[in-house]
């Protein structure tokens, strides 16, 4: 299977946003042009504020655009109100955050239930645990749960609708050398096994070794594109 | 259940101090609310189906000896359902066991066995036999004051004679719900009574056979009462009518009315203030509860949660706190208006007086309460509900802090940084420090805007009772009396000082207004009953015109100096033109008064006396009462300080109560906000302050920043509060302003320091609570965890 035969998922067209940020406006995109392909497991790479954050929050339906387009399967996203992309949010998209952002309220298996209840087809709570291992921690709050346990809960949490994609943002990012392995086992072997298109943004270079394609950003634009021949096991990275 | 379900009731048990501290305050407002409106409503159904059943009249007067021959003509008057005629004596009583004279009302009972209006409703024994001798049946205060049970015998001094009466029966009449001798302005259960007793008997006393002095009127639908009084006024005017009057003038009535008109303000005022206070604690909690639940927020919304749902799921969790305080205010309402109702039962005489509950309160109740913590909480909701998601996701960006007013213009280093961390979190939010303030304050207000009614109250039976009326007794005279009667009672040994009054009954018009009045003609230099101005200074009473009190000139709309036109309602009934000369403060009743020497000149009279005032020698006074006993000219004795002693009790035992539930409840207020406020500074600033921990500042210097704006929030409440309640204070004594009374606004400095006294004290028990959790600070987690 060759990357031209496959489905677009994504394409952007001269992205770009600014934001206020406090008292300071901040220019995270300047005229990104990128395509993400079905099935496909890229990595964004770039150091803290070259604007990837920002660009998975747009592919995600998170944030707005400045000026350009995005389209979500020929679907252009920056012409979608806000119900529009609540929904497309709701059907479509699975989100891994730096910070897991679980409900701490709520218990791990509630944490991937809160997002069952609304989904369309989803895959039911404790199989979705069972994905990332932790089955047996169903009933335990997120302060219960190492900051690895945490992330896979969200994992199970972002997967358990069984999403066309899934977003990672910095999802080792809080994490150790080892609980960030398995956290990325997780991830790839929902790519692998699931076909969900999968985006991991990372400063951290080394991910990039798991990916299929590797984009780089610096300073809102993309600086390179770059296709792994030699994709690895997460198991087999070393930073 | 659903699993964001599930979190609102997690996060309310997180919650718990604060939604408590809410819930309270709605509580404590619901609960006024409640208790007010199913007082009234209770009051005023019992009152409603009381006057229907035992057929209260709409239209009273009284009259000389007229013939009963008229009364057909009184049936044809347009507007007139029933008529009832009687006969009406005051007459004095020797009580055994009780040196001082008691007054009874006397009122005839036809043959019939019933009156015809004014039923009388008979709570023990039976009705009396109308054709049967010195048989009596007696109201029930008085008889239970003296403990009086039928088969009593009771002496009355009838038309000179002394007379045994039988009590046969106990009764209440719903024309004497609260029995207050007229003349006076308080209910002596001891010293004045109802006695009902037949027909027959007082025609014989009074030598009244074939005439009445007392006409009822009830009503039909629809019609004119004016017309209704007008024709009745001039059919009875050659016997000697002093005017018709309305239920709206009659002394039972106006108390229940003044009652309701009371209940009703109280059911408008407390749930404003309270649930006022209620919407900000709400908003500044749920605004807290939305920033920190910011990442939250962002990860429902990157999940698909629709903007809607956010904004439910928070507004949820506002209405289960509402509901909850609604709930325990409705029941905690519930059981003080039962109390409420048993202390007006007590005071007013109906034959049930039951507590009801009014369920359409109940539902106003949800539905205010509702409507406030939605309109508190709506900008705090709407934000979480507008916040983008991607900029949720983002760690909120440090507040801008700027030096503030004070650090700019003291010299630098003046203020320590923990005093400018204070002085800066103030300024940056100065709205949301602006309501705090306003918060707290209006626990001072309610403070004292529930105790300021006792200070008034001492004031203005101070004012009437020492300053203006020195008198200890009162005496009236069955008939105006001559120049010898007046000078064998100012010489009755005992006697230190007296003065005698001419009283006659009025209608005094000023352009279209009219009023019936009495007017009083007083000695010019009296030294018992004294006329007083606002500043308690004598007033002087001219030797031409007319005195009025200021409630009368309000209500007839004249000034010094206006003509106003007196219709003299006795004797020859001259109609005489006068200048109104001076006005007096009064804080009961509405009374005019003139030069005593110029109303016999004016009515072609010799020195005639309807009244006395003595000054007696306290060891000698029950001399004075078996010497005026024993006089047939007596109509009625009242004695001042039995009077007052025995409303003052009865107050004071209501005041205690009441206040309280008012220290309960702005004991609540305060401690609301005060620990909503330093749980939320605590919340915000515990980074803060495990910074300052961890680089070495001490638990004591780190309070001071999380306590330092709750101590200025408060020392800025409290004079506030002061204006507040006063402002509130006066409001109210203007709702309440009626013809009976007026209160005066006046505050003592003891209320002052009581209100500031519980605030204070609220607020150091709520600032110990939160202080605590500084020395719980998790320094390292804390500074582990992202906010």
């Amino acid at each position: 299977m060759t990357a031209s035969t496959q489905t677009t998922v994504f394409r952007t067209v001269d992205l770009t946003k600014t934001y206020q940020m406090g008292e300071v406006q901040v220019r995270a995109l300047r005229g990104v042009n990128l395509e993400l392909l079905e099935g496909e497991f890229v990595v964004l790479l770039g150091a803290s504020g070259s604007g990837k954050s920002t660009l998975l929050n747009i592919l995600g339906g998170l944030d707005t655009t400045t000026s350009g387009q995005v389209f979500y399967l020929e679907k252009d996203l920056t012409a979608s109100d806000e119900a529009e992309l609540t929904r497309y949010r709701r059907d479509h998209v699975g989100f891994v955050f730096q910070f897991y952002n679980l409900i701490p309220s709520l218990t791990a298996k509630e944490n991937i239930e809160l997002i069952t209840e609304i989904a369309v087809s989803p895959l039911d709570a404790m199989d979705a645990l069972e994905i990332v291992g932790l089955r047996e921690r169903a009933n335990h709050f997120p302060a219960q749960l190492s900051g690895g346990e945490q992330q896979r809960v969200a994992i199970a949490r972002a997967i358990a609708k069984n999403p066309k994609v899934l977003l990672c943002d910095e999802p080792t990012g809080a994490l150790d050398v080892h609980t960030g392995i398995v956290v990325l086992e997780a991830i790839a072997r929902i790519n692998r096994e699931l076909g969900t298109t999968t985006a991991v943004i990372t400063h951290n270079a080394s991910i990039a070794n798991m990916a299929d394609r590797v984009v780089a950003l610096s300073d809102g634009q993309i600086s390179s594109v770059d296709i792994n021949t030699s994709k690895v096991n997460a198991g087999e990275l070393q930073w | 259940m659903l699993k964001l379900d599930r979190k609102l009731l997690r996060d309310l048990v997180h919650l718990r101090g604060q939604a408590a501290a809410i819930g309270l305050v709605i509580a404590a407002g619901v609960a006024t609310f409640v208790m007010s409106m199913c007082a009234y409503k209770s009051l005023e159904a019992t009152r409603a189906s009381y006057y229907d059943e035992y057929l209260f009249a709409d239209v009273f007067s009284a009259t000389g000896r007229s013939p009963n021959a008229i009364v057909p003509r009184l049936k044809e008057i347009p507007g007139v359902a029933a008529v009832d005629t009687r006969l009406v004596y005051d007459v004095l009583l020797d009580v055994p066991g009780m040196s001082e004279p008691a007054t009874a009302r006397l009122i005839s009972i036809p043959d019939s066995g019933q009156s015809r209006l004014n039923q009388v409703y008979i709570a023990r024994g039976r009705m009396l036999d109308p054709l049967r001798t010195g048989e009596v049946v007696v109201s029930e205060v008085f008889a239970d004051a003296h403990g009086f049970v039928p088969g009593d015998r009771v002496r009355a001094i009838i038309n000179g004679k002394v007379q045994e009466l039988s009590i046969v029966g106990i009764a209440l009449s719903p024309e004497y719900v609260i029995q207050v001798q007229p003349g006076t302005i308080l209910p002596d259960d001891k010293r004045f009574g109802i006695f009902w007793v037949s027909e027959n008997d007082l025609e014989a006393a009074f030598d009244m056979a074939g005439a009445f002095n007392s006409v009822c009127i009830r009503l039909a639908y629809g019609n004119r009462v004016d017309e209704t009084i007008e024709v009745l006024d001039r059919l009875l005017k050659p016997y000697g009518s002093v005017g018709g009057y309305t239920r709206d003038e009659q002394i039972s009535h106006q108390y229940l009315s003044d009652e309701l008109a009371q209940l009703r303000g109280m059911a408008v005022l407390a749930p404003a203030i309270f649930l006022g206070v209620a919407a900000f604690l709400l908003n500044i909690a749920i605004s807290r509860i939305i920033t920190q639940q910011r990442e939250q927020i962002a990860a429902l919304k990157a999940f698909g949660y629709s903007n809607f749902e956010v904004g439910a799921h928070y507004f949820n969790l506002v209405l289960v706190i509402t509901m909850i305080g609604t709930v325990v205010g409705i029941g905690v309402g519930f059981v003080l208006g039962d109390a409420m109702v048993g202390a007006y039962d007590a005071f007013y005489k109906f034959p049930s007086l039951k507590f009801r509950p009014d369920w359409l309160s109940v539902a106003i109740a949800f539905w205010l309460t509702s409507v406030a913590s939605l309109v508190g909480t709506f900008f705090a909701v709407r934000s979480a509900v507008l916040l983008p998601p991607a900029e949720a996701m983002r760690p909120e960006p440090p507040p801008s802090y700027r030096p503030s007013l004070i650090e700019r213009i003291l010299p630098p280093k003046t203020l320590s940084p923990e005093v400018r961390m204070v002085v800066r979190n103030i300024t940056r939010r100065p709205v949301k420090a602006s309501l705090s303030v306003l918060g707290i304050s209006m626990a001072v207000a309610v403070m004292i805007l529930g105790n300021f009614s006792l200070d008034a109250m001492n004031y203005m039976m101070d004012f009437q009772f020492r300053l203006a009326q020195r008198q200890d007794l009162t005496v009236t005279f069955v008939e105006p009396a001559t120049e010898s009667v007046m000078y064998e009672v100012q010489n009755l040994s005992g006697v230190l000082a007296s003065e005698t009054i001419r009283s006659i009954p009025t209608r005094i018009r000023f352009q279209n207004r009219s009023r019936r009045v009495g007017i009083m003609g007083v000695e010019p230099d009296a030294k018992l009953f004294r006329l007083l101005d606002a500043d308690e200074n004598p007033v002087r009473v001219p030797d031409f015109g007319v005195m009025l009190n200021t409630k009368l000139a309000d209500l007839l709309g004249v000034k010094i100096g206006d003509l106003v036109i007196v219709e003299v309602l006795e004797d020859k009934r001259p109609t005489l033109t006068m200048k109104v000369a001076a006005l007096v403060e009064e804080y009961s009743g509405v009374n005019a008064y003139m030069n005593k020497q110029r109303l016999h000149e004016a009515l072609l009279e010799s020195k005639v006396a309807s009244g006395a005032f003595l000054k007696v020698d306290p060891n000698q006074i029950e001399t004075v009462f078996s010497e005026l006993e024993r006089r047939p000219g007596v109509g009625s004795v009242s004695i001042k300080d039995a009077a007052m002693k025995s409303f003052e009790k009865t107050v004071a035992e209501n005041i205690m109560v009441m206040r309280s539930f008012i220290i309960v409840f702005a004991g609540v207020i305060a401690v609301g906000v005060v620990y909503n406020t330093a749980r939320i500074s605590l919340s915000e600033r515990s980074r803060d302050l495990a910074t300052m921990r961890v680089v070495g500042f001490t638990n004591g210097e780190v309070s001071i920043v999380l306590l330092g704006e709750i101590a200025a929030f408060t020392i800025a409440a409290i004079p506030l509060g002061w204006m507040i309640g006063y402002a509130l204070a006066g409001a109210m004594t203007t709702g309440l302003d009626t013809d009976n009374y007026r209160i005066p606004l006046v505050i003592e400095r003891g209320t002052f320091i009581l209100a500031t006294f519980v605030v204070v004290a609220s607020t150091i028990v709520s600032a110990w609570i939160v202080q605590r959790r500084v020395t719980q600070l998790d320094l390292i987690g804390v500074l582990k965890t992202r906010e």
